[in-house]
C-alpha cells in the first residue's frame, strides 16, 4: 500500500512538471515554428537555438506589475485563471502515460487514476475550462474582455456538443469509457482506421475548446485587444497564457489516446523485450505522438486565418455537428451488420 | 483595354461541395506553410551579420579635411540653404592669425550642427557643397536615448587628423559626379 502511495505520488510530480515542462517548451517551439514558417529564424538569442528564451519569458512575466484595475470584482478577478490553469493540469490525472511497470513484484500502471469513467471525467473538467474564461473576462469590468468571455462561452457550448457526439462513436465501437481499455483494443489497428472522420470532428473541435486559431475569437487581437485577457497582467495573464499550452499538451495527448494507440507501438511485442522496457518505449512512443500532434495544432495555427465569428457558429452547427451525427449513425449501422 | 494583363474576373460563385469542405484548401495551405520551414531564411543576425551597404550609400555626414589636415568647410551656407529639412545649422568665424594649419578657408563654421532626427539623407547638402567638404558616408547614425543627442556638432561630425583614420569618399566623387558639379546650372560650385 505504501509502495502504491509512493508510486502515485511520485508519477503525479512527475506528470505535473511534464506538462509544465512541455508547456513551457512548447512557446518556444511555438515561436520558433511560426518563425520558420514565415522565413524567419524565431527567438534564438537566449542561449543556443533560444533554450533559454522560456525562462526569460517566465521571469518577465513574473516580474511584470501586478494591475488590478479598481472597477473590477477582485475575487472573481483572482479566480479566473486561476481555475483555468486548475482545470489544464486536472485532465492529465486520467490519461494513461504507459502500460504496466513493475517494481519490486508490484504491477502499477501508469495512469494517476484509472477509473471506468475517464473519457466523462475529461468532458467534465474541460468544459469547467470556459468559466475560467469567463469569470475573468466577466471580472475584468471591460467591453473587451466581456465580448471575449461571451465569445469563447458560446464557442465551446457548440463545439463541445460536435466534440462530445464524435467521440461517441469511438465510446460506441469499445463499448466502454475508460481509457485504458480503449487503449488496450487498439493494440492490433489503431481507432483512426475506423473513425477517421471522427477524428477530423474532434480534431476541430479540440482546436475550438483550446482556443487555438482558426478558432481563437476569444483572444482575437486584432478586434477585441487580447480579448478575456485584456486586463490582466504579469503572472495572472501568464496563467492564461501558460494554460492554453497545457490544454494543447493534454489534448493531444487525449487525441493520441483515442485515435492513435494511445502508448501502443507497432511490432514492440514482436521483439521479445521485458514488460518494463516494452512500457518505457511505449510511453516514449506516446510522447512522440503528442509531439507531432502539437506540432500539428500549430502547423494549423500559423496556416490558418480566424475565422469570423458566423462562419465559426456556421461551421460548428451546420457543417460538425451533423457530420458527427452521421458518423454516429454509420457506426451504429456498420456496428449492427458487422 | 487593360494596362497590364494581370487582371482576373472575381466571381462570386457558389462553392462546389469539396470547396466547402474546406480540407483539401487547408491541406493546400499546409503543404504551403511546411515548404516555407525549410526556405532559406531572410533573417539577418545582426550583430553577428550586417547587411551589405551600397558603396554610394547615404548615410551620416562626414566633414572632410583636406591634405594637410585643414578643415574644407568655410561657412558659406549653401549646404543649409539647400537642406529640404533644414536640419543644418552654423555660426561663421574668422579665422585669426595662427590658425592657418587648421581652416583651409579665411572663414570657417565656429559651429555646425546636423540634426540627424529631422536629416532626410537626401544629399543635396553634399553637391551643394562648393568646396567638397560635405559628404554623406556608409556609417549610420547611433541610436541614442533622448533627442538632444542626436543633433551632431562638429565633435562628431568633423574626420580625424590622422590620415589613417580619414574617411573615404571617393565613391561619392565618382568623375560623373565631379563633371555633374561643374554643369553650368550648378554653377556656384566652381
Amino acid at each position: 500500500m505504501i509502495v502504491f502511495l509512493i508510486f502515485k505520488t511520485v508519477l503525479i510530480a512527475i506528470i505535473l512538471g511534464l506538462s509544465l515542462l512541455i508547456a513551457m517548451y512548447a512557446t518556444l517551439v511555438e515561436r520558433k515554428f511560426a518563425g520558420f514558417i514565415q522565413d524567419r529564424y524565431g527567438p534564438d538569442r537566449a542561449g543556443i537555438w533560444g533554450i533559454l528564451q522560456p525562462v526569460c519569458d517566465g521571469a518577465k512575466l513574473f516580474f511584470k506589475e501586478e494591475y488590478m484595475p479598481n472597477t473590477a470584482d477582485k475575487a472573481l478577478y483572482i479566480l479566473g485563471p486561476s481555475l483555468t490553469m486548475l482545470v489544464a493540469l486536472l485532465t492529465s490525472a486520467v490519461i494513461p502515460w504507459g502500460g504496466n511497470i513493475a517494481i519490486g513484484g508490484n504491477n502499477f500502471s501508469l495512469q494517476v487514476a484509472s477509473s471506468s469513467i475517464d473519457i466523462l471525467y475529461i468532458f467534465a473538467i474541460t468544459s469547467m475550462g470556459v468559466y475560467g474564461i469567463m469569470i475573468g473576462g466577466w471580472a475584468s469590468n471591460n467591453k473587451f474582455a466581456l465580448l471575449g468571455a461571451v465569445r469563447a462561452s458560446s464557442q465551446m457550448i457548440s463545439y463541445e456538443l460536435a466534440m462530445g457526439l464524435s467521440i461517441a462513436s469511438v465510446i460506441m465501437m469499445s463499448g466502454t469509457l475508460s481509457l485504458s481499455e480503449i487503449v488496450h483494443q487498439q493494440e492490433s489497428m489503431w481507432n483512426i482506421a475506423y473513425q477517421p472522420l471522427a477524428f477530423i470532428i474532434f480534431f476541430t473541435c479540440a482546436l475550438a475548446e483550446t482556443n487555438r486559431a482558426p478558432f481563437d475569437l476569444p483572444e482575437c487581437e486584432g478586434e477585441l485587444v487580447g480579448g478575456y485577457h485584456t486586463e490582466y497582467s504579469s503572472m495572472k495573464l501568464g496563467f492564461y497564457l501558460f494554460s492554453e499550452y497545457i490544454n494543447m499538451f493534454i489534448s493531444s495527448a487525449v487525441i493520441s489516446t483515442l485515435f492513435f494507440g494511445g502508448y501502443h507501438m507497432p511490432f514492440i511485442n514482436d521483439l521479445g523485450l521485458s514488460q518494463n522496457v516494452v512500457t518505457l518505449l511505449g510511453t516514449a512512443f506516446l510522447f512522440v505522438k503528442i509531439f507531432f500532434f502539437i506540432l500539428l495544432f500549430m502547423w494549423v495555427r500559423w496556416t490558418l486565418p480566424r475565422f469570423r465569428y458566423d462562419q465559426l457558429m456556421k461551421l460548428g452547427w451546420t457543417m460538425l455537428l451533423p457530420l458527427a451525427l452521421l458518423n454516429l449513425v454509420i457506426t451504429g449501422i456498420v456496428m449492427l451488420l458487422v | 483595354m487593360s494596362l497590364t494583363n494581370r487582371t482576373k474576373v472575381v466571381s462570386n460563385k457558389r462553392m462546389s461541395f469539396l470547396e466547402r469542405l474546406y480540407l483539401p484548401a487547408i491541406f493546400k495551405g499546409m503543404v504551403i506553410t511546411m515548404k516555407h520551414v525549410f526556405m532559406k531564411k531572410v533573417t539577418i543576425k545582426y550583430p553577428e551579420k550586417t547587411r551589405e551597404f551600397s558603396e554610394i550609400y547615404r548615410g551620416r555626414h562626414v566633414l572632410k579635411r583636406d591634405d594637410e589636415g585643414r578643415e574644407r568647410c568655410t561657412a558659406c551656407g549653401l549646404c543649409a540653404l539647400a537642406c529640404p529639412a533644414e536640419a543644418i545649422t552654423m555660426v561663421a568665424a574668422e579665422r585669426q592669425p595662427g590658425e592657418e594649419n587648421l581652416y583651409r578657408e579665411e572663414k570657417y563654421a565656429k559651429v555646425y550642427e546636423i540634426n540627424m532626427l529631422r536629416c532626410i539623407y537626401c544629399g543635396l547638402c553634399e553637391s551643394a557643397c562648393p568646396k567638397e567638404a560635405i559628404f554623406l558616408t556608409k556609417n549610420i547614425v547611433d541610436s541614442e536615448y533622448g533627442r538632444a543627442q542626436f543633433i551632431y556638432g562638429k565633435d562628431k561630425l568633423v574626420e580625424p587628423v590622422e590620415k589613417d583614420k580619414r574617411i573615404d569618399v571617393s565613391k561619392r566623387q565618382t568623375p560623373e559626379v565631379l563633371a555633374f558639379k561643374k554643369l553650368p546650372n550648378e554653377r556656384h560650385n566652381i
